[in-house]
């Protein structure tokens, strides 16, 4: 703490255990080996919808991965991160509500 | 008797705790990466919608060179992100040439990503496609592939200029650790944007045999 010594410094930083070096290669590791996955699953003859289902789901449990150990969720008081994910899975359920029938409904116009 | 307007200027929070056990700038990092998220989601979100309803959305990605070149671009940005984490750790610990180090080594992947995806780029111009047509179908792809890339691109060009900005601050000592987490927070975060750009747009759009 010597050479940070400013107000206002409240709690960031050194406070929460550190994570070793070792830790986060194996996070880096895991990232990329999910990256492969996803690259074999676009070469096997796969059902779009069940193709995009396990795209998605494997991209979140990459964004999970690099904001629980890279971005330091895991170590930062958990209600910063249930704010955080309501709010954004809020607005994104909310655009979501409406995109998907009227994408169909306008394919349907337009056939 | 202390002095209320002296005191709110010398301290940068008076309100007893700070909200969520974080500084003013990492927590208006985290508020900027919600709304920046949104922003991509409805660009991604659009894309979606766009693809749904054209019943001739191309798929023009061969292995070689953009299935290859996109999983390389991948693997680089990942790689800048544990180097992001490397300088985190090193500017906690008070170690500053270590970090500058480690920042200078994370810009050269995000410069190295941005030099990967523009050659992608002129090829696919070079094969015709342009923001309002193509040879391969809806014209409506042109537009979305170069709107969610682009965008995401300029999330790299101002990550390395800022990370850039950031290493100069903190070498000469001007800054404080908590600017590199914050910066950090930013890199992490454009890569978490691929994370979801690359299988959506390039997984999902692989030429079929």
């Amino acid at each position: 703490m010597s050479n940070h010594g400013e107000a206002g410094h409240a709690g960031a930083g050194n406070a929460h255990p550190a994570v070793t070096a070792r830790t986060f290669i194996w996070v880096w590791i895991g990232l990329v080996a999910l990256t492969a996955i996803e690259v074999y699953l676009g070469y096997i003859e796969l059902q779009a919808k069940l193709m995009l289902t396990l795209l998605l789901g494997l991209s979140v449990i990459k964004a999970g991965l690099i904001m629980a150990w890279f971005m330091h969720l895991k170590y930062e008081k958990r209600s910063l991160t249930i704010w955080l994910v309501i709010s954004a899975l809020f607005c994104i359920g909310m655009m979501m509500v409406y995109f998907y029938w009227d994408s169909v409904r306008l394919a349907h116009l337009r056939s | 008797m202390h002095d209320v307007k002296s005191e709110a200027i010398s301290s940068p929070w008076s309100g007893g705790a700070s909200p969520f056990a974080m500084g003013s700038k990492k927590l208006g990092m985290w508020l900027f990466i919600v709304s920046d998220t949104l922003t991509f989601s409805a660009l991604l979100i659009t894309y979606s919608y766009s693809r749904l309803n054209s019943p001739n959305w191309p798929r023009p990605f061969p292995f070689y060179p953009s299935i290859v070149f996109a999983t390389g671009m991948t693997i680089v940005l990942l790689a800048s992100s544990l180097t992001m984490v490397f300088a985190v750790a090193a500017a906690a610990k008070g170690k500053r040439a270590t970090a500058v180090k480690w920042i200078l080594a994370t810009m050269f992947f995000g410069a190295t990503f941005i030099g990967l995806h523009v050659r992608e780029w002129f090829h696919l111009i070079e094969e015709g496609l342009r923001p309002t047509s193509n040879a391969w179908g809806s014209p409506l792809f042109g537009a979305v592939f170069f709107g969610v890339t682009g965008l995401h691109m300029t999330h790299v060009a101002i990550g390395v200029i800022y990370l850039g900005i950031v290493s100069l601050g903190f070498g000469k000592g001007k800054f404080s650790p908590e600017d590199v987490e914050v910066s950090g927070l930013y890199w992490h975060f454009v890569d978490l944007v691929w994370m979801f750009v690359f299988p959506m747009v390039y997984i999902m759009s692989i030429s079929p045999k």
